[in-house]
């Protein structure tokens, strides 16, 4: 394409670098890459958290002691136990389940018309645990000497570990955001460096006509950065659908199924491509004062 | 506003030309000549930085070259126009986008009627349109002369302008620097023609420098 000198696109300084099909094409297809796989890195780690927090308030509801002992034993043993729970440490409150209660249990069960008071149930107490927990197993072994018809029951407490491993993936999630947006720093640093030492000539040639190092540095600069953009923002876009397209969580809840995003978290990877932006900016600005320090 | 007091000059730290003392006043011209290979093209570096002395004092626009920044240069550089020996362009460029671009690089808007009218003033009208590589010798020689002026520098500097160029070419060139001296522009030729000195002779007072035995002396009147 001939250019008409009086055309506006004469004086535009990013024209004094000459277009590179390849590289370019490249960048964005890296950058999409990197895209795609952060919004799930994203995802994972949003999630993770989201599970995190659901088990974490899971653990911090009661647990149960169970008292089962012959009628005339049931006051001793229930005392012993609540004497224990007084000095454990890490029990925030407990208290022995009323019979009423005991009936709104068994209710469903039973019907309304059971007779509580006849029956040989075991005696219940719950307790709720301060933010540290207690030592199941010393209570347990308390218990065991003190009073005999008495079993702890943390049911809850199998999913501690989970939520420690559910926290550790929501930073692994954070960390592979981090490594992509390296790699990406590193391949757009790669790719400006050829192309900048594809354009050693025309970089000297600037030089000599007096140019400045922002003003080269701004047409490598202002390309890669467009190219991270909109790199970034396809590969989101796809990242995005195929997240949306995953089958919804249902009530079953399984962890994989409720790999997503939920409400505002939908805003999250709209960052992505800015970051991208921000990265390719970095990179390349560095890559060219670099390069054109050894340039007189 | 180009000074050279006792310089020296080389490359990877073998010495090339050495005791240099001279100033550039406003307004000078001044040819310089001496066999190939003496070192012509290495003292015009020195007059636009690209290369720095090795010792002694080197003032460009007042300025110690030595302790200008790299942003520094580039300003001198706008201030100074070149014709380098092996004419680079931005081969994806048009030759007036070429022509243009200490505009462009400067910033500063390009008057495409001046533009025009430089190009034609090198007879580069028709050829306005082309990129680089589709020009001869001669017409790139002429396309870096209209670039070193368009931005009405303080001075010019010329490596071998008329080097592939015609008599008549040669002497249209000539006016068009002698006419730029009348204007007030200093004026450095370096060319081996010396009918092309002694046709600027009698149009202006112009000295004449020659490099020989790694020194710069003044030609006598054996031209
Ligand atoms: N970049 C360089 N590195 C090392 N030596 C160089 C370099 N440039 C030039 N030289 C050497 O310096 C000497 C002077 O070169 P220069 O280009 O200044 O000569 P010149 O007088 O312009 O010659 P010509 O008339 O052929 O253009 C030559 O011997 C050349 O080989
Ligand atoms: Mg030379």
């Amino acid at each position: 394409m001939r250019l008409n000198p009086f055309s506006r696109e004469l004086s535009s300084a990013d024209r004094v670098v000459p277009p590179t099909g390849f590289t370019a094409n490249l960048t964005v297809l890296t950058a999409a890459a990197m895209a795609f796989l952060a919004v799930f890195a994203l995802a994972l780690s949003l999630a993770s958290g989201r599970l995190a927090d659901r088990w974490a308030y899971a653990l911090a509801r009661s647990a149960t002691i169970r008292i089962s002992a012959p009628p005339e034993q049931m006051e001793v043993q229930t005392r012993a136990v609540l004497d224990a729970l007084a000095t454990t440490p890490g029990v925030k409150s407990y208290r022995p389940l009323e019979d009423d209660e005991m009936r709104d249990l068994l209710d469903p069960w039973f019907g309304p018309d059971l007779p509580v008071e006849d029956l040989p149930l075991p005696q219940l107490v719950e307790l709720v645990e301060t933010a540290q927990g207690i030592d199941a197993e010393g209570l347990r072994l308390r218990l065991a000497a003190e009073a005999p018809g008495a079993v702890l029951d943390d049911h809850t407490r199998w999913r501690r570990p989970l939520v420690a491993a559910a926290d550790k993936l929501r930073w692994l999630g954070w960390l592979s955001l981090v490594l992509i947006g390296g790699a990406m720093a590193g391949m757009i640093t790669l790719a400006a460096q050829a192309a900048l030492a594809a354009n050693g000539q025309v970089i000297r040639t600037l030089r000599l006509v007096g140019a400045q190092d922002a003003f080269i540095a701004r047409a490598f600069v202002r390309r890669f950065t467009q190219r991270g953009f909109v790199g970034a923002a396809l590969g989101t876009g796809l990242g995005m659908g195929a997240v949306a397209l995953l089958p919804a969580a249902d009530a079953a809840g399984g962890f994989l199924t409720g790999l997503g995003f939920t409400g505002t978290g939908w805003l999250w990877p709209l960052a992505l491509p800015v970051l991208a932006a921000v990265v390719a900016y970095g990179a390349t600005r560095a890559a060219a004062l670099r390069m054109l320090k050894g340039i007189r | 506003m180009i000074e050279l007091q006792d310089v020296a000059v080389g490359y990877g730290g073998t010495e090339l030309l050495a005791e240099m003392s001279l100033k550039l006043v406003p307004g000078s011209f001044h040819f310089l000549t001496g066999p190939s290979g003496a070192g012509k093209t290495t003292f015009l570096k020195l007059c636009y930085a690209e290369l720095l002395p090795s010792s002694g004092f080197l003032g460009l626009y007042g300025q110690d070259a030595r302790t200008m920044s790299r942003d520094d240069i580039a300003q001198m550089r706008q201030r100074i126009g070149v014709v380098h020996q092996d004419c680079q362009f931005l081969d994806h460029l048009s030759v007036a986008e070429n022509v243009a671009l200490p505009l462009t690089v400067a910033g500063k808007p390009i008057d495409g009627r001046e533009l025009v009218e430089l190009l034609s003033w090198v007879g580069l009208k028709a050829q306005m349109n082309a990129l680089p590589p589709q020009l001869s010798g001669g017409e790139r020689q002429r396309a870096a002369l209209a670039r070193a002026i368009i931005m009405s520098p303080e001075v010019i500097v010329a490596d071998e302008p008329t080097g592939n160029l015609d008599w008549e070419m040669s002497l249209r060139l000539l006016n068009l620097l002698v006419e730029l001296n009348k204007m007030g522009k200093t004026v450095v030729i370096a060319t081996h023609d010396l009918n092309l000195i002694r046709q600027a002779k009698a149009q202006v007072s112009a000295r004449v420098l020659r490099i020989a035995n790694r020194r710069l002396q003044l030609a006598g009147a054996d031209l």
